[in-house]
């Protein structure tokens, strides 16, 4: 906001404005507004698109992804193999694709108990206050300054990498940032005048915090979910490079790339390790765009 | 202020109690028990006799909190126990591997928080325009992108295609040189600080807006004072939450580099740790846990403390 005069609306757009809030819900304008952004109109048909690859390419592909073929180890992408194949002869893009389903399911169910555990706590502090408050958010604030990589290397170093465990604790380090988030919202809804109406009414606390705060919150938190998404994925594709989180042969985008800690793989095989980061970046990528055009859509008077 | 510190100060020494007593729990649900990994793979059938002599001899024989007593004495006076892979004491091995680290980390976190700040800088005075949009983009992509593919395309590019930087450790065989230190650091520690500037350089970018947008920086151009003179004033006072953003982007950065280690075969904290859990170490693992916990709180401390001297503002608890 360098050039502050310049900021105020134009009279025409104030009157576009509020014809349309006249005959719209904020839900259908913050839509609306969404599907204006490009960049985030663009990743969502690239996210669909990466998730029904995902799903439905292991169905039309002629090869599994566990099938080997040591004639052909390492061959260079082909017709027959569009992204080569591995050192056992096993085709990449079917194993990219038996790849991005792991990766994908370990990303959205991490960030959807993150998101959970967080709105719960950040609502339940929000709400009842006083020193469930302070102590909530003191605990909010440890696990947030604790990256779950660390925790990670730690707890499947001694226990044994497994994926429950990977999703387990990516989520039990990450839910702080949608707590925070949930709770600052009830801060401010609960002074509204339907909260107020409620509990002067007598309904039940577990009511209220369901009810009446609940909504309010999702759409804020919604926005956070969409980091969250992008952060575990790429946190399950570090671990899994290192080889302590989703573990072979079970294919996952991170252990693809456990091959290339070879420079000779780096160096002269690129279709090896390639393919599986791009798949990584586009992805995040797109669920970062998503989320920004969310939030901007449901905060449009938010600059940036 | 010295009672805000005392409270901090026991704050992080619960946490960090909290965390031995996690460690501690975690090294008793060790697969086979916490000895499992001594015995030797071709003597598992007879190993009864050496299981009971170890056990007497690590008072594993003892109750729960009194083994957890003990072990939490010996922490506390640096004792961290004996290597099983190289019937060494854990504390000499992370010291040993720690200076490495902390050289990769230092570089990656002064040079990436230089050119964050200059990008967040140049960023802003330039908001809304393409170049504007085209840094966004690229520190947007970047934030997409895993440490450690960035370092294998690092290598691609840099070592295997131009062939102009090593691919990995710190050294050549036989140069001990400076100067082959110094090459050897370019890569890994130029993707780490890429990698961290690109976080921080939207936050420098947003707090110098949101800065320039209030009304003392509006008054002083008012009364006269150039754009850069207001620029200034208003990063001056933009620097706390940024300062705390950078700060606790440390744990991150740390386990950036750890993972970064593997890709270029670094010989530091990460590489030693990751040695030790497929040989199942478990003394060590457990002892970059507490070291790594260590480097976290004091980190969030420093943090705290450093907004409050850059922000007078900031009240202290």
């Amino acid at each position: 906001m360098t050039d502050i005069l310049s900021a105020s609306p134009t009279p025409d757009a104030v009157v576009a404005d509020d014809q349309s809030a006249m005959t719209h819900s904020p839900t259908s304008l913050a839509m609306r507004r969404f599907w204006g952004n490009l960049g985030a109109r663009f990743s969502v048909f690239l996210l669909a698109i990466v998730i029904l690859v995902c799903l439905i390419g292991p169905f039309l592909l002629p090869y599994g992804p566990d099938e080997q073929n040591l004639l052909k180890s390492r061959a260079a992408p082909s017709a027959a193999h569009w992204f080569g194949t591995d050192l056992l002869g096993r085709d990449m893009f079917a194993r990219l694709l038996a790849g991005g389903r792991v990766s994908l399911a370990v990303g959205f169910a991490t960030a959807f108990s993150a998101l959970v555990v967080g709105t719960a706590i950040g609502i339940a502090a929000g709400r009842l206050g006083g020193v469930v408050d302070t102590v909530l958010m003191r605990i909010t604030d440890i696990f947030m300054a604790i990256p779950s990589i660390l925790v990670v290397i730690v707890a499947g170093g001694i226990l044994g990498p497994s994926i429950p465990l990977l999703v387990g604790l990516i989520a039990s380090f990450s839910w702080p940032t949608s707590a925070r988030i949930a709770r600052s919202v009830v801060l401010s809804v609960r002074e509204l005048d339907y909260v107020r109406a409620a509990e002067a009414a007598g309904t039940r606390p577990a009511t209220i915090m369901l009810r009446h705060l609940l909504p309010s919150v999702i759409p804020q938190v919604t926005v956070a979910c969409a980091l969250l998404v992008a952060s575990a994925i790429l946190q399950e594709a570090a671990l899994s490079y290192l080889g302590l989180g989703v573990v072979p042969p079970q294919a996952s985008w991170g252990n693809l790339l456990q091959t290339a800690q070879s420079y000779t793989v780096i160096s002269s095989m690129p279709w090896l390790w390639v393919t599986p980061g791009a798949a990584i970046v586009l992805t995040s990528l797109s669920v970062i765009f998503i989320g920004d055009g969310l939030r901007d859509a449901l905060d449009p008077k938010a600059t940036r | 202020m010295l009672r805000y510190l005392a409270g901090r100060v026991a704050t992080m020494v619960l946490v960090l109690l909290a965390i031995s007593l996690g460690l501690f729990a975690l090294s008793h649900s060790a697969p086979g028990g916490p000895l499992a990994s001594l015995i030797p793979i071709d003597q598992v059938g007879d190993s009864q006799a050496l299981i009971e002599a170890k056990t007497k001899e690590f008072g594993l024989d003892k109750p729960l909190p009194v083994q957890y007593w003990l072990w939490l004495s010996h922490l506390l006076v640096g004792d961290l126990g004996t290597s099983f892979q190289y019937s060494r004491p854990v504390a000499h091995l992370i010291m040993e591997r720690m200076v490495p680290t902390l050289e990769l980390m230092g570089l990656g976190l002064l040079i990436g928080n230089l050119v964050a700040v200059a990008l967040g800088l140049y960023q802003a005075s330039k908001k809304g325009k393409p170049i504007d949009y085209a840094l966004g983009a690229v520190s947007l992509v970047l934030l997409s992108t895993p440490a450690f593919f960035l370092g294998m395309l690092a290598i691609f590019l840099f070592s295997a295609v131009l062939g102009w930087l090593p691919s990995s450790q710190m050294t050549t065989a036989g140069d001990g040189s400076t100067l082959d230190l110094i090459r050897h650091l370019i890569l890994p520690v130029g993707v780490l600080a890429t990698v961290h500037s690109a976080g921080i350089t939207r936050y420098v970018r947003a707090g110098l807006l949101e800065e320039v947008s209030r009304d003392y920086v509006r008054t002083a151009i008012a009364k006269g004072a150039t754009m850069r003179q207001a620029r200034w004033k208003a990063f001056r006072n933009a620097l706390g939450p940024i300062v705390t953003v950078m700060m606790m982007g440390v744990p991150a950065l740390l386990s950036g580099a750890v993972v970064l280690e593997a890709v270029f075969s670094w010989p530091g904290l990460g590489s030693l740790t990751l040695d030790a859990i497929s040989f199942r170490d478990y003394p060590v693992i457990l002892g970059f846990g507490m070291m790594v916990s260590v480097v976290v709180v004091l980190s969030n401390l420093v943090s705290d403390l450093l907004l409050t001297v850059l922000d007078p503002r900031v009240a202290l608890r």
